[in-house]
């Protein structure tokens, strides 16, 4: 200690007495990994990161098994039958029948709801089957459907070969995954680039590291974490399909999961950009969620249409095109089987082109919004430094 | 050895530096003083490149730097701040890897820094849970982790118990002595006073005075004298070219118009009586920057 006392003012300065250690610095990409690597081991550490994915992976899982439970107690209408037009109704195979003794008793039977129709012979001249139908209140659709004769049909211009219900399943599927896990991690990066300002750790960072390596570091790192938990989840739903014996069902909808891997990883990293350049035009945790609502909207959008528009053909069409609804829109298309095969490349090809003008714009607002403390920075401060 | 050419810099309509030129010498502890506002923070950002100049260059060892040259900086902000959800170790052991040391050096450097900073104990503390004082330290460890070639520490000191002033002096004086150079900026005169080799004194964006510290309290000397001496200094009236200020005993301060004056009452003192003091009147560093800055 007593150094610090003496008076070195006339001590003459003769060189450097030691040659320091100098250390190379980092190649870029070693940069962005280890930036990437903190992004990943923080969130591995966070127990609200763990306890979400956990709950969004019980939902995928339990939806797959409730969607088997379903299937399997799908029971077929109870009809009541009297004599002879019980050979009417086995021919359908669509029903459970109930023998009545006479018309009376059917009668009964649909009275007191145990049968949602009745299927009695008939003796007039212009029935055709040589049965009539009784009901309770209305014209039972689906009796009737089964009974009737249709002719064959040839459609033109069919739409899809999947069923209505399906489709809708499979569209409310890959909405929500892909707006669950885009906000999840997305909010996860714009908060870290709120942290890292707010905390003021960014002003060492930028004196050690380039400023897009940081950036690079924070959409890889949590890109790696929003694809992870995408494949994770396709797995668990293909391995729940296969262990509950869905095997048709996974065979349709097996394709467009992987085109969905695939297409998702290339949107969250243009939406993961958004993100953290939307994020670091503010100072303050609270501010966060006014600066990244035009980029939630980006991702609103997609769920919303591909949910209310998944019959629409022409809708579909054009969302599997725009980068944003890409990642919904195309595995969609690829599932109703209206995709040429050359489709979902152009598309990809599309994102890939605007994910990368997204990451030059992103990394431009990012370096300039980086130390502007206080004061919100405005969009046209942010692009022009 | 830095070299801070005429560095300009505007905000909007503001210019923050005028011409802002010294040197940081290498093994030299150099002091940068100055108000709040008079562009210590600004200056020191460009230094290390996270802010542009709008005109000017830093040079080292006369060539422009660059941002791997930076790289090998150790900065501490004025605005502190770590990851608060990171282990101290670890946070350091990151920092020092982002400046391209490899694992096992980096965590070497770490535990031996803590050590020296006595947070040896906290390093599988989260930095939340540190004390104000110990975040400091943790933070003067975050600039010094990659063993850097230059350090640049904005109001090192603040915040700081007088023990730790203590142990933060040894450890950048330590670092100097290993033939780095180091600035750093205070408001705490007393302490530059101590410990730097060089001050810079900065106002209203424009450097008011720099160099050694013992040249430039002999710049600002007054022409004034004590004198102690065991009989009592009446006859210092009659010296001529001597106007005397104060006198009690043997003790007088008094004000010499030439050096000979003053050296003749060096000499009849000597023959009257022991001398056991004479010297000019130096003035403190929070002095001379009063005097600077007005």
């Amino acid at each position: 200690m007593s150094t610090i006392w003496n008076d070195r003012a006339g001590t003459p300065h003769i060189g450097r007495p030691q040659v320091r250690p100098r250390y190379p610095a980092p190649s870029f990409a070693r940069s962005v990994w280890l930036v990437a690597t903190r992004e990943i081991m923080a969130r591995l550490r966070s127990k609200a990161f763990l306890i979400s994915t956990g709950i969004l992976l019980l939902i995928s899982v339990g939806s797959v098994v409730a969607g088997s439970i379903a299937s399997q107690n799908l029971t077929m209408p109870k009809v009541a039958v009297v004599g002879s037009a019980a050979q009417v109704v086995e021919q359908t195979e669509s029903f459970t029948m109930v023998k009545a003794d006479d018309i009376g008793a059917a009668e009964s039977l649909v009275r007191d709801g145990t049968v949602s129709a009745a299927v009695v012979p008939s003796t007039r001249a212009d029935a055709l089957l040589g049965v009539r139908v009784i009901a309770l209140d209305s014209p039972p659709v689906g009796v009737l459907a089964a009974l009737s004769v249709t002719p064959a049909v040839s459609l033109l211009e069919p739409t899809s070969r999947q069923s209505g219900g399906l489709v809708y399943l499979v569209s409310l599927g890959f909405g929500l995954v892909f707006f669950m896990s885009a906000i999840t991690f997305g909010s996860t990066i714009a908060q870290s680039v709120v942290e890292e300002k707010q905390t003021r750790v960014v002003e060492i960072l930028m004196t050690t590291i380039p400023v897009r390596a940081l950036l690079g570091g924070k959409v890889v790192g949590n890109s790696i974490m929003a694809f992870g938990q995408i494949v994770a989840i396709g797995l668990l739903v293909a391995i729940g399909m296969a262990t509950t014996g869905q095997f048709g069902l996974l065979g349709t909808v097996g394709p467009s999961i992987v085109w969905f891997a695939v297409f998702f990883a290339f949107g969250f990293v243009m939406l993961a950009a958004l993100f953290a350049a939307t994020a670091s035009m503010v100072s303050r945790q609270e501010d966060v969620g006014s600066a990244t609502s035009p980029v939630l909207f980006l991702v609103m959008i997609p769920y919303f249409l591909v949910i209310f528009f998944n019959d629409n053909p022409t809708v579909l069409a054009v969302m599997s095109y725009i980068p944003f609804s890409a990642p919904v829109g195309m595995p969609m298309r690829i599932f109703l089987g209206t995709a040429a095969w050359w489709e979902p490349l152009l598309s990809l090809a599309i994102l890939l082109a605007s994910t990368a003008v997204v990451i030059l714009l992103g990394s431009r607002i990012y370096s300039n919004s980086l130390l502007r403390m206080g004061a919100r920075v405005t969009l046209r401060q942010a692009l022009r430094g | 050895m830095l070299d801070i050419r005429t560095i300009n810099k505007r905000y909007g309509t503001r210019q923050v530096l005028t011409d802002v030129s010294f040197g940081v010498e290498s093994g030299r502890l150099t002091g940068f003083v100055g108000a709040n506002g008079a562009g210590k923070t600004t200056t020191m950002r460009i230094i290390l490149g996270v802010l542009s100049a709008d005109s000017g260059t830093v040079l080292q060892d006369g060539v422009p730097l660059t941002s791997d040259d930076r790289r090998r900086f150790g900065y501490m902000p004025e605005e502190r701040g770590l990851y608060p959800k990171m282990k101290v170790g670890e946070h350091l052991v990151y920092l020092a890897r982002l400046h391209g040391l490899g694992p096992a050096s980096a965590r070497r450097n770490t535990a031996e820094l803590l050590d020296r900073l006595g947070l040896g104990e906290r390093a599988g503390d989260l930095v939340q849970s540190l004390s104000l004082g110990n975040q400091q330290r943790a933070q003067i460890a975050a600039a010094l982790v990659h063993d850097p070639e230059f350090l640049v520490l904005d109001e090192p000191f603040s915040g700081l118990d007088p023990l730790a002033v203590e142990v933060v002096m040894s450890v950048l004086s330590g670092f100097a002595a290993q033939g780095a150079p180091v600035l750093f900026s205070s408001h705490q005169l007393d302490i530059v006073e101590r410990l730097c080799d060089d001050v810079v004194i900065i106002a209203d964006g424009e450097i008011r005075a720099n160099g050694p510290r013992e040249r430039l309290r002999e710049q600002h000397s007054s022409p004034r004298f004590e004198l102690r001496t065991a009989a009592d200094a009446e006859w210092i009236h009659t010296v001529p070219g001597i106007s005397v200020l104060d006198l009690s005993g043997g003790v007088a301060v008094f004000e010499a118009e030439t050096d000979a004056a003053s050296q003749s009452v060096l000499r009849q003192a000597l023959t009257r009586a022991p001398v056991t003091q004479f010297s000019q009147q130096r003035p403190s560093l929070a002095t001379i920057f009063k005097e600077i800055v007005q």
